[in-house]
């Protein structure tokens, strides 16, 4: 088969809608369209059939039972409704918050309004694996914390957090356990109450689903997570989040689930295989290039490759045909380091020329193949070109170095 | 972001890489830039010192394709060039020759600032006085 460009591979910021979800979502826009809220009709029930099975569909996926699925837009509205929904139902038990530096900005930025209105948030920093562990969370739970929200697996290095481990803590401790888990969920085994999670955020458009549709995991028992909604309104999902709902999107996701669940083993493999093919490949042909995070405790398809003095933005261009995502690149240009790799405690000029590679479903060993000659061609040229690397090479050891201001 | 067809073909083709002997008399070297701000540009002019022109140049650049292109593009706009007259290159100009968008303009700010400091290098080497190249360079914009 002729390769096709350019090559998707930023999986990890969203999938192409698998046409299985597509095809079960197809009849509830047109013949089954009604709201499923409409319990006095036909119609309503036939919607309300699809959103049942979409229920237990996700529920199947992450060992929950169907009727503690709220629905929502998205990850980024389901992490704003856990924290702040925890923050406020139980500010009068306490108002500490414990998360993680290098959680996405759906957890940091709700997280940061919430100091900002008196909430006391400790923010766990990993070492140089990534790695959130239990014993740091053990250690930062105080009389007054009421939520530790820590994710599942880290969207930028794949990375995944010390997580049985974590959830035992909080049940010893009594402190709810929020866990975003949109880069998990579908990719690798996720269980709630093996976990021990009170609390879990997903994303459809991260398992080849639709964009827009997302869930929240509540947890009806031992203990019964009570929230304050964000969203008020009729009544929906338990009072939890009100709207009528997105019945296409929910299908969708719920089927997105049941592929997830029932190819995983087989995908993980294939996936692993392709990435440890990528990775090295890359690294064999490179000697500074490193992978950053943990090599083992991660997800089968992600892998952050740090290209050592040559910078990011020229390095995605060299190799525009494929699609990934860079760390980032001048400061100058507003776009930072990235502050994942900044909090694994890279150097600036090696947080500056990282890139994120994302397989998919989709992604063949052809475009993985390509993708290496592509991205050591483009290395070895910017290493000509960097008069960071001739000091290098030089001996001169470019931190000692006093740099202009600029 | 769409770069244009010049900055495209200094970034795929860059004019004048390379390094020079930094302790040779008649070579300035001009080091801009910073590794933790993403950019670091090296620039170095060879003077030949019987006519005061620049008779070759070299760069390398770790920065973005627009620093890479203003940078190959100030080695080729030295080249032949007086002290003074090569002075007088404007990042202005860099941004219009590249058609270098708002967000790039740093980076032609650098190349500006790389010729600037290898042509001082040079001077201080060889004991000339850079200030009243600076001067000279005022009086005739
Ligand atoms: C870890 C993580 N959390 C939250 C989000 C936001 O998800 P959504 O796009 O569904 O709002 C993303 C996606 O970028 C993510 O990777
Ligand atoms: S070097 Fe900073 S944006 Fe070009």
């Amino acid at each position: 088969m002729a390769l096709k460009l350019p090559i998707y591979m930023d999986h990890n910021a969203t999938t192409p809608v698998d046409p299985r979800v597509l095809e079960a979502m197809l009849p509830y826009f047109t013949e089954k369209f009604a709201n499923s809220a409409s319990r006095n009709h036909e119609f309503g029930w036939e919607a309300e059939d699809g959103v049942k099975l979409a229920r237990k569909q996700v529920g199947d996926l992450i060992g929950a039972d169907p009727k503690e699925v709220i629905w929502t837009s998205g990850s980024t509205e389901s992490n704003n409704l856990a924290i702040k929904g925890v923050a406020d139902m139980y500010k009068d038990k306490g108002r500490h918050i414990i998360t993680a530096v290098h959680e996405h900005k759906a957890t940091l930025d709700p997280c940061k309004r919430l100091a900002k209105m008196g909430y006391d948030v400790t923010w766990l920093e990993p070492g140089p694996d990534g790695i959130i562990y239990a014993k740091q969370v053990a250690e930062a739970i105080r009389e007054d914390t009421i939520l530790v929200s820590i994710m599942w697996a880290n969207n930028e290095i794949g990375t995944i957090n010390e997580l049985p481990q974590i959830g035992k803590v909080c049940k010893e401790k009594g402190v709810l356990l929020h866990t975003d888990a949109t880069q998990a969920v579908g990719k690798i085994p996720v269980d709630v109450n093996e976990a021990g999670i009170d609390l879990l955020s997903g994303s459809a458009h991260k398992i080849y689903g639709p964009k827009g549709a997302g869930f929240l995991y509540v947890r009806r028992r031992k203990p019964r997570v009570r929230l304050t909604p964000i969203i008020d309104g009729g009544g929906h999902e338990r009072g939890m989040r009100s709207g009528t709902l997105n019945v296409t999107g929910i299908v969708g996701l719920g089927k997105a689930c049941e592929l997830c669940r029932l190819e995983m083993v087989e995908e993980t493999a294939r996936l692993s295989g392709l990435r440890d093919r990528l990775e090295k490949g890359i690294t064999s042909q490179l000697e500074h290039a490193v992978v950053n995070g943990h090599l083992t405790k991660r997800l089968p398809h992600t892998t952050n490759i740090s290209f050592p003095y040559v910078e990011g933005e020229s390095m995605m261009m060299a190799i525009k045909e494929i699609a990934v995502s860079s760390g980032s690149a001048c400061t100058s240009a507003s776009l930072e380091p990235s502050y994942v790799l900044k909090a694994l405690g890279l150097g600036d000029e090696i947080a500056h020329s990282s890139i994120r590679f994302g397989l998919g479903r989709i992604t063949t060993e052809q475009e993985v193949d390509y993708t290496i000659e592509k991205v050591v061609t483009a290395v070895k040229k910017l290493l000509d070109l960097s008069p960071l690397y001739e000091m290098v090479l030089e001996g001169i050891d470019i931190n000692a170095i006093e740099w202009g201001a600029h | 972001m769409a770069y244009s067809e010049k900055v495209l073909s200094h970034y795929e083709t860059p004019r004048n890489v390379g390094s020079m002997d930094k302790d040779a008399k008649n070579v300035g070297t001009g080091i801009v830039g910073a590794p933790e701000c993403g950019d670091v540009m090296k620039l170095q002019i060879q003077v030949d010192e019987a006519t005061g022109k620049i008779i070759d140049a070299k760069f390398k650049t770790f920065g973005c394709g627009s620093a890479i292109a203003s940078s190959s593009l100030a080695t080729e706009w030295v080249k032949g060039r007086t002290l003074d007259e090569a002075l007088a290159i404007k990042n202005t100009q860099i941004v219009q020759e590249l058609s270098l968008p708002p967000v790039k303009i740093h980076c032609s700010v650098l190349a500006e600032d790389a010729i600037k400091s290898a042509i001082h290098d040079y001077q201080e080497k060889n004991g000339l006085d850079h200030d009243h190249a600076e001067a000279s360079e005022h009086t005739k914009a």
